[in-house]
């Protein structure tokens, strides 16, 4: 089948990443979700920039699964927003191809979420730190849907890593279908 | 026969194994009962066809058992004898002694005087190293507990030869008929110790410190059949100096090959002497096979027939009692048991050495002679026997032990070639654990690189047995950075043939030879002058002015694209003729240059970070209240 959503997962060591493959293994349950793995295709950072905007013209929600570095994403992530999301493709002149996208985040944080407080030692609200994000997929006309996050991802039990997958998948499939993303008469193909 | 010339002679050898071998193999009998019938059936007794005199063929073929001893050693590091210690100890020297003592016991039954009895179980307690491991090696179970058993044994057979030949002429009961003796047994006691100890280490140290740089030496000539002609002589050698002094030469070349076993030139002296070694000892087994006096065997089949009964009957139930103390399973145990139940070569060696010191008649001896040759004949039936029959009727199946754990020499990865290019590629695997089997065909370059502490091994890996022997049955990897475009293809080739399981990792000079080397099946060709060259364009850009990431940038473009043309044309390649070969090149280069332009022109666009076009940035004051800003310029650029 097309698929309909497109999973960017970035991760530079995901195969030390329980969180991230209980997640992924889980999301596979979904056929309708084409795994983009960054990492594994750009090792060397020199992202095919054409290649990933027809993934994005193809793909009405995007997943940017990745663990919460420094309160943000991966750095190849970023190199990704840099080219990807061009002037001409994103915004600017001849832009705003994704006006009708949805962007999700995605994210594995290794502190317990009460620490994401004024109280607690991360100071800030996820919905806070994760502001960059939701600008640029507001800047870009996006969508910018409630994140997923799985806390303490790196202490809890497996057996509750795989609850935490299983809601990631769930929350996942309740999007496409809320979003009437699988219904056949396709939403957004190539302009 | 006495007109059979030499040519003649070599002739019907060669044309009994022709024949003989595959019919047994196609038979499931295995390579020794086809020699040894082809034998029978040209030998003086049948067909008559090679001359009386195949005893003489038969001591010049023993010099295969030597070889096969010597290559026995090159697999068997001085570490793993060591552990080897106890079996060899233990176990070959309780399986000597009792069975010894049960055919002299046997021998006084039929009435002979304790002296001669004495002999006979010395001669006979002995087994046959040819027949046993080329039979063990054929079926693959040298490897296995059983394997390993039978090779410890006979190891302690060939050592127990020694006292064997200094207590023989004291038994002697009969007239000497000539006083010439197998070695310097005129010599005192503590003399012939001191010889053979002054040897032995002599081999050792010829082994240890004079090999190598002769080895080297003649590796630097480049010719092949002058490193083989000094493989031969090292063993050649080896067995004159042992038979001077009255030892097995096998146990000799046995040491040597033990002692060269860490030597870099083990998979070249492995190549160069199998060969040999395996033609030799099947010349070796037509003798024994010719060698069986029919006539005596009519004369008095029932005695005969008796004899060899006892013989393999109490061998097998001395091995097996043994071998159940050392705790072998019983599958193994019947095996090893089975293997080792036959007289051996050796006696061969000792009857005529008793004749001549007056230990044993010859009346005895012609006999004793069928019942050592028949009993060799025989182990080849009586394992098939014991794996068709035997084993399969024990309640517990089929099920063997896992192949034992002699995996320690075993890389996943082997690395042809190991020059400036290989050593990059072996250097970035080990660096990360993997331990990488490097062949290299120049002397010189491994002289260098052992200088850096590095062990290269001296192979021609277009050779299928030195990929063998390097491991390429068990490895995942196969590099191949030897930088000669017909030799790469016949690697490739040949591991498609034999080890389709290899991943090829494959070094090409050009274009051209990486589209061959794609065709010819390799998984992953790399050019040996892209790498440097995108990275030396690199350089220049930057030398032009270029910020060393935009300069960084361009090169990797460049760099991949036409990896990715490679692999697109590399499958169009071949099936047209140059012309067609060069549009495409140059299509393809113009498509390298496009994809580039595209490439920047993309690039351009990248990085600008969307800026209100309307107002200047509100500026940098505080970052913790970019936040409101952010809210404030939210959809200005979109109506822009």
């Amino acid at each position: 089948m097309t698929t309909r959503v497109l999973l960017n997962l970035v991760h530079p060591i995901f195969e030390k990443s329980w969180a991230n493959q209980a997640m992924l293994e889980a999301i596979r349950d979904l056929d309708y979700v084409y795994v983009n793995d960054l990492y594994e295709e750009y090792p060397d950072y020199f992202i095919d920039i054409k290649r990933e905007q027809k993934l994005l013209l193809e793909h009405p929600l995007v997943i940017f699964q990745h663990p919460f570095y420094w309160y943000s994403s991966p750095s190849l992530l970023k190199e990704w927003q840099d080219l990807v999301l061009a002037d001409g493709f994103a915004y600017g002149e001849g832009g705003y191809q994704l006006a009708k996208n949805h962007w999700l985040n995605a994210i594995t944080a290794g502190a317990a979420k009460d620490s994401y407080t004024p109280e607690g030692f991360n100071q800030f609200s996820t919905e806070e730190l994760l502001r960059p994000f939701e600008q640029t997929a507001d800047f870009c006309g996006m969508n910018f849907v409630k994140p997923f996050i799985m806390y303490e991802a790196e202490t809890i039990s497996h057996s509750a890593v795989e609850k935490e997958a299983i809601r990631y998948r769930d929350y996942v499939d309740s999007l496409a279908k809320s979003l009437d993303l699988l219904s056949d008469d396709e939403p957004v193909e190539e302009d | 026969m006495e007109e059979a010339s030499f040519l003649y002679q070599a002739f019907i050898f060669l044309l009994a194994a022709v024949v003989g071998v595959p019919i047994a193999k196609q038979l499931g009998l295995g390579s020794v009962l086809g020699y040894l019938v082809a034998g029978i059936i040209i030998g003086p007794f049948a067909m008559g066809l090679v001359g009386q005199d195949v005893t003489d063929i038969m001591h010049f073929a023993e010099f295969g058992v030597v070889m096969m001893l010597f290559l026995i050693g090159l697999e068997l590091q001085p570490k793993k004898l060591w552990k080897m210690r106890m079996p060899i100890l233990g176990l070959g020297g309780l399986q000597v002694v009792i069975t010894m003592v049960l055919l002299t016991l046997l021998a006084l039954v039929f009435d002979l005087h304790w002296k001669m009895a004495l002999a006979i179980g010395m001669i006979f307690a002995l087994s046959s190293t040819a027949i046993v491991l080329q039979t063990l090696s054929e079926k693959d179970l040298l490897r296995t507990d059983a394997g390993k058993s039978a090779f410890s044994v006979l190891l302690f057979q060939d050592i127990a030869v020694i006292p064997m030949l200094t207590l023989l002429p004291l038994l002697a009961t009969l007239p000497v008929e000539s006083s010439q003796s197998v070695g310097h047994t005129e010599l005192e006691a503590w003399q012939q110790a001191a010889l053979v100890f002054a040897v032995i280490t002599g081999i050792i140290l010829v082994g240890r410190y004079l090999v190598r740089p002769i080895f080297n030496w003649i590796a630097r000539t480049g010719l092949r059949e002058i490193f083989i002609a000094t493989s031969l002589l090292l063993v050649l050698s080896i067995t004159i100096a042992m038979q001077e002094i009255g030892l097995s030469p096998a146990l000799g070349a046995f040491l040597a090959g033990v002692v060269l076993a860490e030597s870099e030139y083990r998979h070249e002296l492995e190549v160069g002497l199998v060969t040999f070694k395996s033609l030799l000892l099947g010349l070796f087994f037509i003798t024994v096979g010719a060698s069986i006096n029919l006539e005596l065997l009519m004369q008095s089949p029932w005695l005969i027939l008796l004899l060899v009964t006892a013989l393999i009957v109490i061998k097998i139930i001395v091995l097996m009692i043994l071998a159940k103390q050392f705790k072998m399973a019983l599958i193994e145990n019947l095996l090893f048991s089975f293997a080792l139940a036959q007289g051996g070569e050796f006696a061969f060696v000792l009857f005529s050495f008793a004749s001549q010191n007056g230990v044993l008649g010859q009346d005895i001896i012609s006999l004793l002679t069928v019942v050592v040759a028949l009993s060799m004949a025989l182990t080849p039936v009586l394992l098939i026997a014991c794996e068709k029959v035997i084993i399969p009727r024990l309640s517990f199946g089929k099920e063997r032990r896992e192949f034992d754990t002699v995996d320690d020499g075993e890389t996943p990865v082997i690395v042809a070639g190991y020059g400036r290019f290989g050593q990059i590629v072996s250097r970035i695997l080990r660096s990360q654990g993997f331990d990488t089997t490097l062949l290299e065909y120049d002397a010189v370059q491994i002289d260098l690189v052992k200088k850096f502490g590095t062990k290269a091994y001296y192979g021609d890996v277009t050779n299928e047995e030195v990929l063998r022997a390097a491991g390429a049955d068990t490895a995942k990897l196969m590099v191949i950075a030897v930088g000669n475009q017909e030799k790469t293809l016949k690697v490739i080739d040949l591991c498609h043939k034999h080890f389709p399981h290899l991943k090829i990792y494959s070094r090409a000079k050009g274009r051209r030879e990486a589209y061959e080397q794609k065709k010819a099946g390799a998984d992953i060709v790399m050019r040996e002058t892209l790498g440097s060259a995108v990275i030396l364009g690199r350089e220049a850009l930057m030398g032009l002015g270029y910020r060393k990431y935009q300069a960084h940038r361009t090169a990797t473009a460049f760099y991949h694209y036409d990896s990715q043309h490679l692999e697109e044309l590399a499958e169009v390649w071949g099936d047209k003729q140059y012309v067609i070969k060069a549009a495409e090149r140059a299509e393809m280069l113009e498509a390298v240059l496009k994809a580039d332009q595209a490439d920047s022109s993309a690039m351009r666009r990248a990085w600008n970070t969307p800026v209100s076009l309307e107002e200047e940035e509100s500026d940098d004051e505080e970052n913790r209240d970019a936040e409101s800003d952010g809210a404030e310029l939210k959809n200005k650029p979109q109506e822009s």
